[in-house]
């Protein structure tokens, strides 16, 4: 894995050209992520899967424009490029990335003619056959051993868990030999293995199925985590992810998937090791990923409002951490948020915390706040659920104390 | 290697019952390599294995074949007939297919009236039994056979020893299991993808590991494949098909799937073989495997060395059925009980699974009974909970060896002089490759940080600077013999 900014293999022009790693380079100026309703039948959910950003918004396409202080209007506003809902998105890198190697393949639960819970691999069955797009019984632990054996052997399997949270029944298969097999063997055997699947606390999904598993996979040595919050960086991860050499595991978030946005009709892969720039600024850092992305966006125009400038920036890479882009903005900003949805213990925000405080201890002005969900299991009834995961009130409330 | 005589009727997964009772099968499969006729009768006499078939089987629903890469859905849409003497109204259909009913209620007992037979060749004393079928064997491969099963239990005595003496830090040895080890391994090819347990070095050393290679990893020294990340007897060689061993136990079966299934992708004419003892079986990985490979179709072969014990838990423990074998139609697959220490009836059926797996893309289990003679590991005193002429008696009168032994003279092609030169030879080796090992330097610090990734990030750099600057600064805490 290169350090961050040298042009690694898998990344084209698109993503290693700037740090300001923003969508907006793609897009219109002023770019619209708007929420439409969920289509397809989506397991569990309800059928208006939108972002909890106020309590009782209307049922329309919600504008978020980026909030951006300074005129930034690089790019010539264009037309091209094609949009789509995130969960099509990483069905698009899949399926590029299928026809591009016939050694990739999918396997999980109802992933075949079902489609996947998600509808993530939708229509992949009917393509490239069942054999291909394996519809597994119910043993995770087994299928994920199955995918690493098949790894072992030549494959490129993706293993699809329904949830993120029903992937601890394969811990042991991840920890044990996932991670450990290409070391253990001298480098012989290699697993390029991508473990995917939706996670992070849903609308009422329950305790059991709103789990934050990057907190408990972060230790495993020999393994990569990313996550992905837009469907530009889903299908880019996505493909990078495949690409790998490395077990990758790729969050995706259960609110997340019906984001739609207008993606580049080239082909592009992102680095799996890069951090994403959302929002340039002066005052204090805000780091983030995955779903939080959106209540720190939606606190960032409150905080402009009220004549803050805040830098938020998309972590996406879990394991290892780009320390590298993240060390740039504490050096021009001394002050630090982290804003996630894990638990308070042993969360991504603590060992980033550690991390940070490690490297970057002599340019802190102040403190590193960490923002998380409380040490508690996910609560089923919605008001107190939502008061496990960090609004954007509170976001707002930090950054004032933090520049105080 | 004999010729497949195992024309019999298939169980295919789609069949037309027709009046005669003769079965077709109907499906075509573009990865199947076979050229069986598509009309088969049933046929009584076998090589290898009987079929039981028996009258439930005729009515099946389309069951979905994992086979295409491409869509072929259309060539694989079967028709179900069933004609007019079918007794429907004594059949209720089912999720899962018609099932005839019945008035009186009776439940299935918990194992048979008899246990299931156990297959074997030669008798106590390495005569072939009469009437036996077995695929025979080559004067070549059967002195080869034994002479590596001498060799395994020479490397287990000599390596336990070093151990003993605190120049290896562990080791297990598979006496009393040569047979399984070195049959099933002869009756492979060396295409075919072995993922073992950790009692199964025999077949590594069927595939040409040297003697050196196996001290190597012992000492875990730079010569080491695995660069001296494992615990001695974690071999693992990619160029062997040998996938590295993992202590966790039963984690290789639906590993195993995952190899078959590959395989198959790839219309590769070699299946997956995995090995495990009895106690793996209690493991959640155990049912899973095997589930996943029926429903899969994948060539996957089941070994299970049921040696008795479990460490200290005997198998009255462990499970509560008739042993493993019963567990195979459980889960839709072929199985077989061999008599684990008899190396031809293990050759055999290994030979003949091979086949079915191959051609039929169906997984096989064969349990072989056999007995552990030696401790668990060297951490363990099996004497603590068995008695010793318990131990003694499976050593001596039941040795696998000797009774092999005994056939390979009788058919004139190995004596006294040979034996006595090949254990003189062996020891002389292994003593030399021991010195080799143990003189070698271990790897260097920088394998420390290597293959966690594929390339090393900057994290491990960082920690891998820290970690050269600590043992420069304090070099006298820190072993000597590793070059930085």
């Amino acid at each position: 894995m290169a350090t961050l900014f040298q042009g690694v293999g898998a990344v084209t022009p698109f993503s290693a050209s700037t740090s300001l790693h923003s969508n907006k380079l793609h897009l219109p100026p002023r770019k619209s992520l708007s929420l439409s309703e969920s289509r397809g039948a989506i397991f569990v959910h309800r059928s208006d899967a939108r972002l909890n950003l106020k309590p009782a918004t209307p049922k329309q396409d919600l504008l978020i424009p980026n909030a951006i202080a300074t005129k930034g209007d690089t790019s010539t506003p264009t037309k091209s490029g094609h949009e789509l809902l995130l969960f099509e998105a990483l069905r698009e890198g899949l399926e590029e990335e299928m026809e591009r190697d016939p050694r990739v393949c999918v396997m999980g639960e109802d992933v075949g003619h079902y489609g996947g819970s998600y509808k993530v691999t939708k229509g992949l069955a009917e393509k490239y056959g069942d054999l291909r797009v394996l519809d597994t019984p119910i043993a995770e632990n087994s299928f994920t051993g199955m995918g690493i054996g098949a790894a072992m052997t030549g494959l490129r399997p993706i293993v699809e868990g329904m949830n993120m949270g029903f992937l601890l029944l394969a811990f042991n298969q991840i920890s044990n030999n996932c991670g450990m097999l290409h070391y253990t063997s001298g480098g012989q055997f290699t697993i390029p293995i991508v473990i995917r699947g939706p996670g992070g606390v849903g609308r009422q999904l329950g305790a059991e199925h709103s789990q934050r598993l990057e907190s408990y996979f972060q230790s495993i040595p020999g393994i990569q985590m990313v996550a992905c919050s837009t469907p530009y960086n889903a299908k880019g991860l996505m493909k990078a992810a495949i690409r790998s050499e490395n077990p990758v595991i790729l969050f995706e978030h259960v609110l997340l998937y019906n984001l739609k946005e207008r993606i580049p009709d080239e082909e592009y892969v992102l680095s799996l090791e890069e951090a994403e720039m959302v929002r340039p600024g002066e005052h204090v850092t805000i780091l983030t990923y995955s779903r939080m992305r959106y209540h720190v966006m939606q606190a960032a125009k409150t905080l402009v409002n009220k004549g803050y400038d805040p830098e938020v920036i998309d972590i996406r890479s879990l394991k290892p951490f780009d320390l590298y882009t993240i060390g740039r903005s504490v050096k021009k900003t001394h002050r630090v948020l982290i804003v996630e949805e894990c638990m308070r213990t042993g969360g991504i925000g603590a060992s980033l915390t550690a991390a940070i405080t490690e490297n970057f201890h002599d340019y802190l002005d102040a403190p590193i706040v960490c923002l998380s969900s409380q040490d508690v299991p996910t609560p089923y009834a919605g008001t107190l659920e939502e008061w496990t995961v960090v609004q954007p009130a509170q976001i707002v409330t930090a950054v004032e104390q933090l520049c105080q | 290697m004999a010729s497949s005589s195992w024309l019999l009727m298939r169980r295919s997964r789609a069949l037309i019952h027709h009046k005669n009772f003769s079965f077709y099968s109907l499906f075509s499969s573009s990865s199947c390599s076979s050229s069986s006729p598509l009309l088969k009768k049933p046929h009584a006499q076998s090589a290898g294995y009987s079929n039981n078939y028996s009258s439930a089987h005729h009515h099946f629903r389309f069951l979905r074949r994992f086979e295409s890469t491409k869509a072929e859905a259309a060539q694989l849409e079967l028709q179900h007939y069933v004609t007019d003497d079918d007794d429907n109204n004594r059949a209720i259909d089912f999720p899962g297919g018609k099932v005839a009913f019945t008035s009186e209620m009776r439940f299935i007992s918990e194992a048979s009236q008899k246990r299931v037979p156990c297959y074997r060749v030669l008798d106590d004393n390495g005569m072939a039994m009469k009437y036996s079928n077995y695929v025979q064997i080559s004067k070549e491969m059967a002195v080869k056979m034994y002479s590596d099963m001498v060799t395994l239990q020479t490397m287990d005595s000599i390596f336990y020893e070093v151990q003993r003496q605190g120049r290896i830090s562990f080791y297990l040895t598979s006496i009393g299991e040569e047979a399984v080890n070195i049959g099933s391994a002869a009756a492979l090819s060396s295409d075919d993808i072995i993922l073992p347990q950790y009692r199964e070095p025999g077949v590594l050393l069927w595939r040409g590991f040297t003697l050196q290679q196996f001290v190597d990893q012992l000492f875990g020294n730079k010569s080491d494949l695995g660069k001296g990340r494992q615990m001695p007897i974690h071999y693992g060689s990619n160029k062997h098909n040998y996938f590295t061993v993992s202590s966790p136990i039963a984690t290789q079966l639906p590993q195993a799937v995952g190899a078959a299934y590959s395989l198959k992708m790839d219309g590769k004419s070699a299946c997956a073989v995995t090995y495990f003892g009895d106690g793996s079986t209690s493991e959640g990985d155990f049912h899973a495997g095997l589930n996943f490979a029926a429903v899969m179709d994948a060539p996957v072969i089941f070994i299970c060395r049921n040696n008795g014990w479990a460490i200290s838990t005997p198998v009255e423990e462990q499970f509560r059925s008739d042993g493993v074998v019963v567990k195979g139609q459980a889960y839709g697959i072929w199985s077989i009980r061999v008599d684990g220490n008899d190396a031809l009836a293990v050759y055999s059926a290994v030979h003949t699974a091979r086949e079915i797996a191959i051609k039929e893309k169906r997984p096989v289990l064969i349990e072989a009974l056999t007995y552990r003679v030696g401790h668990h590991s060297t951490s363990d005193d099996s004497t603590k909970y068995r008695p010793i002429d318990e131990i003694e008696y499976w050593k001596m009168e039941r040795n696998p060896v000797n009774r092999f032994k005994r056939w390979v003279e009788r058919n004139g092609w190995w004596n006294d002089s040979n034996e006595s030169e090949l254990r003189s030879s062996l020891r002389k080796q292994l003593m030399q490759a021991i010195q080799v090992a143990e003189k070698a330097q271990k790897p260097p610090l920088e394998d420390m940080f290597n293959d966690v990734y594929d390339r090393l990030p900057s994290n491990l750099e960082e920690q891998e600077r820290v970690l050269r600057e600590i043992v420069k600064k304090h070099p006298e805490d820190y072993p000597s013999d590793v070059p930085l």
